[in-house]
């Protein structure tokens, strides 16, 4: 590791010269935190990190990093950051989202990257409303939430993005609230160190458009139970659970997604053979 | 009735007027506050009979929408930008399947770099789908504009996109006078459907079609929209006689009749330039406006008429075909091809991603097209020397990054910094 042989960096020197432009007390600043605490526990180089994001409030979080960063077009983080990946298997990398840009449209790009396990962590900023558009219900908002977009409520059911993650393939799944800046680092650094595609949600309260957002602090709680390796045993757990359960709820042993450079050449030659004889 | 009024609730009142049954909405700025006041009409009971949809994706937007068209119903979305080229493929979807669909574009700049603020590229960019598209100058115009989108759009049955320049238009309040139901009923006959779900006589919509009949297909699409070219004055002159105003039309002139130099342009900017205009002819600068309202169908003809006579034209227009120059431009260039006499197109390309097109620049502009009239392309108010210096930078430097960053940091750190610093 070249951590090493240079000195490690401190959280602060993660962060870039841009001020944020998040609300006051908006749980975003405390997951940027996070970030730079990960980074530096994991004595990774800040240019040895790739944060890749979409469009929206949590997506402005690669241009406050020091680290590389790509601000890429709308629900698209996860595929961009597929490509980064394969060209520079070297880097580690992680992607930042939110529920809007993540699981509406970028909805199918997270089930398909849950199934193909590259080995990249991937953070879901979540406040259940699109809070850069000022308050639209986005795919995690409760049914009965009233807004100009969704008169009377949307009357849906919200999306339930651990258990998709789960029955998708993910092999890392955890749930972290944006209040606990410390324990969620150590999560960040537990699902980066975990081979295959990584999932944390983080609840990060939008104070703006759902001021009711607030009492999560009081609302979340340790998981009672240590993580499994039983997708199956996961899904009910989290199925059942208050929504409010934080920490590493899945660790999976699926064999992450291997590069095949080389390969294709070899099996040409082999079908070359077969055609001579 | 008259009211003081913000640009994108007069528009969803006047669309509300029009009785959508159907409408599918997603949050994209600057048109978000259009589908939010019809979310509210229709929670408030002010909208009845009108199913509103809250979906994931400006793709699902369009796509619902012409599901609902094509069971014949009244069907309704709006989007800007990104959102429109996400849905993209539906939009060509829903022309080549003549689906009557009316959708506002809150036009705003297209990415990358990421810009919120307006121009037309989003517009210009799906010109060649299918759509009709009509600019609207002021937000009066967007408000009539659409109640004739819905009849226009129905009698041919075609989609039809009502442009309406972003935060110029839908964030600026003025005077709208927003009509009264009774009139819009008038005006607009009930949705009388082409296709409808029969169970008499059930058909599959979106048929493979072959090389035997694809051409043919995509003539009658174009062969509809030179239909429009008739139907888009003649609905507006009936829309005069209802509502008592100049809306809508193919163009529209302005102090043309001894102008030497003519400029064309479309959306809110012709305000400005009206304004420029009033202040050059009172310096003795015999100049003309025509204002282009319908883009597609483009009304060649009609252009025609009133360019020929100048010695110059000026087509203003915020919006780039990259590698090419001004489209709009290329367009009058098409309105004068083969005319003997015509006279010279000056193409001018500004308020991309929402610079402002001031008054002074246009009146410098106006100027050198009599005294020292350009050929190709010019970039309004273009900051030449930021441009020259990241010029020298890539070519001194292979690894030189990407451009937008380095133009930023080069603005925000000044200009004193020598080049390829």
């Amino acid at each position: 590791m070249t951590a090493e042989v240079r000195p490690l960096c401190k959280p602060a020197e993660y962060k870039s010269d841009i001020k944020p432009v998040w609300c006051p007390g908006c749980g975003d600043y405390h997951v940027l935190m996070s970030f730079t605490r990960a980074f530096a526990e994991l004595g990774l180089p800040p240019e040895q990190i790739a944060v890749i994001s979409g469009i929206g409030c949590s997506s402005r979080i690669p241009a406050y990093t020091s680290c590389y960063g790509f601000h890429g077009v709308h629900g698209r983080s996860l595929a961009l950051a597929a490509g980064l990946k394969v060209a520079r298997s070297d880097l580690t990398v992680v992607v930042a989202s939110g529920d809007g840009d993540g699981y509406s449209i970028g909805g199918n790009h997270f089930i398909h990257a849950c199934r193909r396990n590259i080995d990249m962590t991937y953070v879901v900023m979540d406040n259940h409303i699109y809070g850069m558009t000022k308050g639209q219900p986005s795919p995690t908002t409760e049914p009965e939430f009233d807004t100009a977009l969704s008169p009377g409520g949307t009357g849906l059911r919200p999306f339930h993005p651990l258990v998709i993650a789960l029955a998708s393939g993910a092999n890392f799944v955890a749930r972290a609230f944006s209040g606990n800046p410390n324990e969620t680092a150590s999560i960040i650094v537990e699902a980066i160190r975990h081979p295959g595609f990584s999932f944390i949600e983080i609840l990060s309260p939008c104070v703006t458009f759902r001021p009711d957002e607030k009492a999560w602090k009081d609302l979340v709680h340790p998981a009672p139970v240590e993580a499994t390796n039983d997708p199956g045993k996961a899904s009910r757990r989290i199925m059942t659970d208050d929504g409010f359960n934080i920490g590493i709820l899945y660790r999976g042993d699926r064999r992450p997604y291997q590069l095949h450079m080389g390969q294709a050449s070899a099996e040409l030659a082999e079908l070359e053979r077969e055609f001579e004889t | 009735m008259l009211k003081q009024i913000e640009g994108s609730h007069a528009m969803a009142e006047g669309i509300a007027l029009c009785r959508p049954e159907v409408i599918c909405a997603y949050p994209i700025t600057p048109q978000t506050h259009i589908v939010e006041r019809l979310g509210e009409m229709v929670r408030t009971g002010e909208l009845k009979n009108c199913e509103f949809i809250n979906v994931e994706s400006e793709f699902t937007a369009l796509s619902v929408a012409i599901g609902a068209s094509a069971a014949g119903a009244r069907a309704y979305t709006a989007t800007a930008s990104q959102g429109l080229l996400f849905m993209a493929e539906a939009v060509y979807n829903a022309a080549g399947l003549g689906l009557p669909v009316v959708m506002t574009i809150g036009n705003r700049a297209i990415g990358a770099p990421i810009n919120i603020w307006n121009d037309h590229s989003d517009a210009m960019s799906m010109s060649d789908a299918g759509w009709m598209q009509l600019f609207a100058e002021t937000n009066q115009e967007a408000v009539d504009l659409h109640i004739q989108a819905f009849r226009l759009a129905e009698e041919l049955s075609m989609p039809t996109m009502v442009c309406v320049d972003g935060f110029i238009l839908t964030h600026a309040v003025e005077r709208v006078d927003v009509p009264e139901q009774a009139e819009v009923d008038d005006y607009l006959p009930a949705y009388e459907p082409v296709q409808v779900l029969d169970p008499n006589d059930p058909i599959s919509i979106g048929a493979m079609v072959g090389p035997d009949a694809f051409t043919e297909v995509r003539f009658l699409q174009h062969y509809k929209q030179t239909l429009a070219l008739r139907l888009i004055s003649e609905f507006a002159g009936e829309f005069k006689k209802q509502f008592g105003r100049d809306s809508g039309g193919l163009l529209r002139t302005y102090k043309i009749d001894d102008a030497e130099v003519l400029v064309v342009a479309m959306g809110s900017v012709n305000g400005t330039i009206k304004d420029t205009i009033d202040e050059m002819r009172a310096d003795g600068i015999r100049i003309g406006l025509v204002t282009l309202v319908a883009f597609r169908p483009f009304p060649v003809e009609a252009l025609r008429k009133v360019l020929v006579g100048p010695k110059h034209v000026v087509v203003i227009e915020k919006s780039l075909a990259v590698g090419m120059g001004g489209q709009l431009a290329l367009h009058v260039d098409l309105a004068l091809r083969n005319v003997a006499g015509a006279p010279q197109v000056h193409s001018v390309v500004a308020g991309l991603g929402g610079r402002p097109i001031t008054r002074p620049s246009l009146h410098r502009l106006f100027r050198r097209a009599l005294v020292q009239p350009w050929e190709g392309t010019h970039f309004l108010d273009l900051n030449e020397e930021v441009i020259a210096k990241e010029l020298h930078y890539v070519r001194k430097v292979r690894r030189s990054g990407p451009t937008a960053e380095n133009l930023l940091r080069r603005l925000r750190t000044g200009a004193q910094k020598p080049a390829a610093d």
